[in-house]
């Protein structure tokens, strides 16, 4: 017979006050095979540590339930408490009383019983536990991050002044991503491109940092500490290593398309660079937009360059790379407008986003940073700010708050104001949200001493008139009407997670939220690791982000790098799926249902009689197995138990409930 | 105008939810609708304060409200609504309980111009009808 | 293709030239429009409320009847028909307590089965743009018209589903078809003012002011509806909008695109005949 001590824990009155304390521990003692019954106020403290080490001592128990909160929470710790006091770590049942008991009742009866009930099912199940070891297993001391902008390039510089090699892979051909094309940042004004580039280049120095650019991440196979990705090296149609980027292949490209990175206000030649400041300063050919690649004559590029670099020949390479971690960095899409036909956008020039607006202001932009309308190239006079377009809007666009437009479009106003004197702002708002270090400030002086004139009331509908713009909206605060004639309406854009993102969490094993967000593990305590270990996220990839977030979540995220690839070796998760041969049937249910490719199929020979037979049987990679235990169910002939959670012990604790 | 505990819990609040199907407390009051509401300058109580004024339970000033007999349906304000309200289907509601409560009707055959009897269609007539006597 | 044809109230009486037009152009383009048979007023406006669910049984009634005569589209004019039908259809296809009890009142199993179309959409998807405008035979050639769609085909957004609300496009593309200068103008979504001109003329007409001023102002000559109630007031309230604007022009006609389509088709001397 086991010998098992069971401990509750108040937490306080979390616990306490709804569950009879008092009265659980008089029905635990009477549960078979427990010979002692404890209680605390507050367990996972040190004293109620002490506690439970010293009754294993004292009274030779073997076995340990503790009834608290979710074992989410402090599982880890209990499991290290039982371990110092001698028993294998995986000898410990937690009760949830908490979570599961305490919070979702209301009444003391209901409660108390369902917290008896709670305890004899750990107890049960802890009776049948055996002992489980992890095994150690080798760490790749290399990270990978996946998306180049300010994130990405934080992660990569952080990891590799770690002493840790870095890939870091991006899909444009130069990294930068969208802070590059910003103007200046709120909320102190300093100019985006004077606090990037030096980092920029920083990456590309860096002894430590592997660039990898116009490339894709195709397939991620493996698991914490030993990842085994296979990146697209798109055909850059360009000679990396002869290029010496003077530029002259895209000063005589015929080509022009749409600039990306100037929101289409203006061209760029089929063989690009981005941007003036990119790294890596090389090219690449567009091939959808190259004459060569489309109609077979041109090659102009190829005649001009001096080193001889154009190679149209290039194919798209796969290189299969091992990581110990992953950093996944890939910033976000902005809102389509498709769904807001009210505000002309498309149909009139002097409609602009955002991000089109910040490539006006923008001293590199199109015009050279002068605000300009783009229907007359004269400086406007009166401009409108429509605040949450796509945000906040359950019917149309994103039901949630964008978080960076309040502050952007008070950095508009303000830039609006030193740029164009006297020229007036009027900013449309639902509410001005400013929360951080500066911000309230920042939005004062937009109001208080750069003139912009905040209307609380969502515009509904924008007019064009001749060359103007006819904007009809109210003021919800007095309750006038508004109906303001101006010559440029710029609309903050929501920020969405990248068309792409369900893909990429796919290949990652990781989940996303209902808007394609990747999911941090926990929203509080573990906002960078993901569910799957060894992945983990910065940026706006997550959630959107303003620039100082986003650059201390992806430092964040270089410190759980470092610390993991630090490691001498990793423990293998213990709690993972087992066959019996014996009993497997070889039918390969559990193939179809694991998840992780954890199952593969062997064959073993067996003797009859004289002969010697070959048999088909399931097979369980430990190192992949995460311990879902889905094959366990799908296995027809029980032939495969999960470790620390057997069919035995599951069955004991239905029997603890329902008899 | 004066917002009191008792007027919060109103009645006809709940009354107007239930004939309307809409949740008043959606209302984050942008606004967007009265913006854009073609007729808004004839209202005295705009579209968005209707739903500011039911989420405070100002039912007098709603009851007693012009816009009730303004608003033409036209949807454009739903039609824009970021929280999802059907402000004309609340608009409606309130005009039905009054026209129940009043038991009168708003617009009479004997009060319409011959003029307009006379030309406009039946569609119209069909509708004024429908919205303004019971 | 053979329809089940919902003509509605008004177009029996002060719209004659609506049904006229549309019956003229719809032979003439090999379309069959079938009256249902015994068909009533379909209520004029859809309730917008949680309690009437009775004004629902006559247009169900002619649904199941487009059903029961093998038809899988009935097609409507009006506007205002068109809006009842097309969101009384979506009830039924949706909601299984308001399709329980008008079923259960009229003895009848309809669930949605058939579909419900507007005129232009025919013309646009079963007949064709192109091959419509192939079929011209008298193109409006540097005719400057501007589409009004006011708000029944559109709206409400998400139940009508006949175009996009903000900035519909198949009335220009069917003016274009037919050979038209479409005329761009920013109010040809704006509510007219409907029924308020029988009860609130000097809203509606100051509604209407709005819209004629911005069509007038982008060079239109003539407007063009689908709604008999747009119409009227349109042109109800011109005589004011001519005075507050000053204009000479003795007025803008305002046309049933049907009307325009059959002078395109050039089928229009048939009235007379
Ligand atoms: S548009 Fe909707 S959310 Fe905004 S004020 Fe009107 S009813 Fe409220
Ligand atoms: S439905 Fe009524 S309140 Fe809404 S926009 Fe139209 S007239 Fe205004």
């Amino acid at each position: 017979m086991k010998r098992i001590g069971v401990f509750l824990c108040w937490c306080g009155s979390n616990i306490a006050a709804t569950v009879d304390i008092e009265e659980t521990m008089a029905a635990a003692r009477k549960m078979p095979g427990v010979v002692y019954v404890d209680h605390n106020k507050y367990t996972c403290s040190e004293i109620g540590q002490a506690m439970i080490r010293e009754a294993i001592a004292a009274h030779r128990l073997d076995r340990v339930v503790i009834g608290s909160c979710s074992p989410r929470m402090h599982e880890n710790t209990f499991r290290k408490t039982v371990e110092a006091a001698g028993l294998n770590p995986f000898y410990l049942e937690i009760a949830n009383i908490r979570e599961q008991c305490s919070w979702v009742h209301k009444d003391k009866l209901t409660a108390t019983e369902k917290a008896i009930s709670l305890i004899r099912t750990a107890v049960a199940k802890a009776a049948r536990s055996e002992p489980l070891f992890s095994t150690e297993m080798s760490i790749e001391r290399r990270a990978l991050v996946i998306g180049g902008g300010i994130a990405g390039i934080q992660a990569a510089l952080d990891i590799a002044d770690a002493g840790f090699e870095v890939d870091l892979v991006e899909k444009e051909p130069s990294i930068g991503g969208r802070m590059a094309q910003l103007d200046k940042t709120f909320p102190t004004l300093d100019c985006s491109a004077c606090i990037l580039t030096p980092k920029m280049v920083d990456v590309a120095q860096h002894g430590n940092i592997n660039l990898i650019t116009y490339s894709e991440v195709e397939k991620v196979e493996g698991f914490v500490g030993n990842f085994t990705v296979t990146i697209r090296n798109r055909a850059r149609s360009v000679d990396m290593e002869k290029c010496t980027g003077c530029g002259d292949c895209y000063a005589k490209c015929p080509s022009k398309v749409d600039s990306e990175f100037e929101m289409g206000l203006a061209k760029r030649r089929a063989i690009y660079t981005p941007f003036p400041q990119a790294v890596p300063n090389k090219p690449a050919i567009d091939r959808a937009n190259c004459r060569y690649f489309t109609s077979g004559k041109c090659k102009v590029c190829q005649k001009v360059c001096p080193a001889g670099a154009i190679d149209y020949e290039q194919q798209d390479q796969l290189v299969e790379k091992k990581y110990g971690a992953i950093v996944v960095a890939t910033g976000f899409d902005t809102h389509k407008l498709d769904n807001y036909g009210e505000y002309a956008y498309g149909k009139h020039p002097d409609v602009i986003t955002s991000l089109e607006f910040e490539r006006l202001v923008n001293a590199s932009g199109p015009t050279g940073g002068k605000i300009l309308r783009p229907s007359n190239g004269q400086p406007p006079k009166n401009v409108a700010f429509i605040q949450c377009v796509g945000s906040r809007d359950k019917a149309k666009g994103n039901p949630y708050c964008a978080k960076i437009c309040c502050m952007y479009t008070a950095k508009h106003a303000i830039l609006l104001s030193e740029k164009v004197p006297g020229a007036n702002a009027f900013v449309f708002y639902i509410d001005v949200r400013t929360p951080g270090k500066d911000y309230e400030e920042f939005y004062n002086r937009a109001y208080e001493e750069c003139g912009a004139t905040y209307i609380r009331g969502n515009v509904s509908k924008v007019f064009p008139d001749g060359d103007k713009l006819v904007v009809r909206s109210v003021d919800a605060l007095s309750g006038a009407l508004v109906e303001l004639v101006v010559d440029m309406v710029v609309l903050a854009t929501s920020v969405d997670a990248r068309a792409d993102a369900r893909e990429l969490a796919q290949k990652l094993s990781i989940t996303t939220n209902a808007y394609n967000f990747f999911n941090e593990a926990h929203p509080k305590l573990r906002p960078v690791e993901t569910q799957t270990a060894g992945v983990f996220l910065a940026g706006a990839c997550q959630g959107p982000k303003d620039i100082p977030d986003t650059v201390a979540q992806a430092s964040a995220a270089a410190v759980k790098v470092v610390s993991l690839l630090n490691k001498e070796s990793l423990l293998s998760n213990p709690t993972v799926a087992e066959v019996d041969i014996k009993l497997c049937s070889g039918d390969m249910s559990c193939l179809a249902v694991c998840p992780y490719g954890a199952i593969a199929e062997k064959f073993i020979e067996e003797r009859h009689g004289r002969e010697i037979r070959k048999r088909r049987v399931a097979e369980v990679n430990t190192a992949l197995c995460q311990g879902c235990g889905a094959c366990t169910v799908a296995c027809r002939p029980g032939a495969i138990n999960l470790k620390g959670f057997t069919n035995e012990q599951i069955l004991a604790e239905v029997d603890a409930i329902c008899l | 105008m004066k917002v009191t505990t008792d007027k919060i819990n109103s009645n006809l609040i709940k009354e107007v939810e239930e004939v309307s199907g809409q949740k008043v407390s959606a209302c984050f009051q942008c606004a967007k609708c009265t913006g854009g509401c073609p007729v808004v300058w004839a209202m005295d109580v705009y579209p968005h304060q209707i739903l500011r004024y039911a989420q405070l339970g100002l039912a007098d000033e709603l009851l007693n409200s012009k816009t009730l007999w303004i608003c033409a349906s036209c949807q454009t304000c739903d039609s824009r609504c970021p929280r999802e309200v059907d402000i004309p289907k609340v608009i409606e509601a309130l005009r039905l309980v009054l026209l129940r409560a009043r038991g009168g009707n708003y617009l009479h055959p004997n009060n319409l111009p011959a003029r307009v009897l006379e030309n406009a269609p039946q569609q119209g007539l069909v509708s004024a009808f429908r919205k303004y006597a019971r | 293709m053979r329809y089940s044809y919902y003509p509605g109230c008004t177009l029996k009486t002060k719209a004659k030239v609506f049904e006229d037009t549309t019956l003229q152009t719809a032979r003439a383009l090999g379309l069959e429009f079938a009256e249902v048979e015994e068909w009533q007023c379909c209520g004029a406006l859809y309730p917008l409320n949680t309690e009437e669910v009775f004004p629902l049984l006559s247009p169900v009634r002619s649904l199941a009847q487009a059903r029961a005569a093998g038809c899988t589209k009935l097609v409507t004019l009006c506007a205002g028909c068109y809006n009842v039908f097309r969101r009384t259809n979506r009830t039924m296809r949706s909601d299984a307590e308001v399709r329980g009890k008008i079923n259960g009142y009229l003895e009848e199993d309809y669930r949605g089965q058939v579909d419900v179309v507007h005129y232009l959409e025919i013309l646009k998807n079963d007949v064709g743009f192109a091959e419509l405008a192939e079929k011209v035979s008298r193109r409006l050639e540097g005719r400057k018209i501007a589409p009004y769609y006011g708000c029944l085909l559109l709206k409400p957004r998400n139940e009508m589903d006949f175009d996009d609300v903000e900035n519909p496009t198949i009335f220009e593309d069917f003016l274009r078809a037919l050979g038209a200068n479409v005329v761009e103008y920013p109010y040809r979504t704006e509510c007219c003012g409907s029924y308020l001109s029988m009860a609130n003329e000097e809203v509606a007409a100051t509604a209407v002011g709005r819209i004629l001023t911005s069509a007038f102002k982008n060079g239109a000559e003539a407007l063009v509806v689908a709604c008999p109630l747009c119409k009227y007031n349109l042109e109800e309230y011109q005589k004011g909008f001519r005075e507050a604007a000053g204009s000479p022009a003795a007025g803008i006609p305002v046309l049933y695109f049907t009307e325009l389509l059959a002078e395109a088709l050039d089928v229009r001397e048939q009235d007379g005949q």
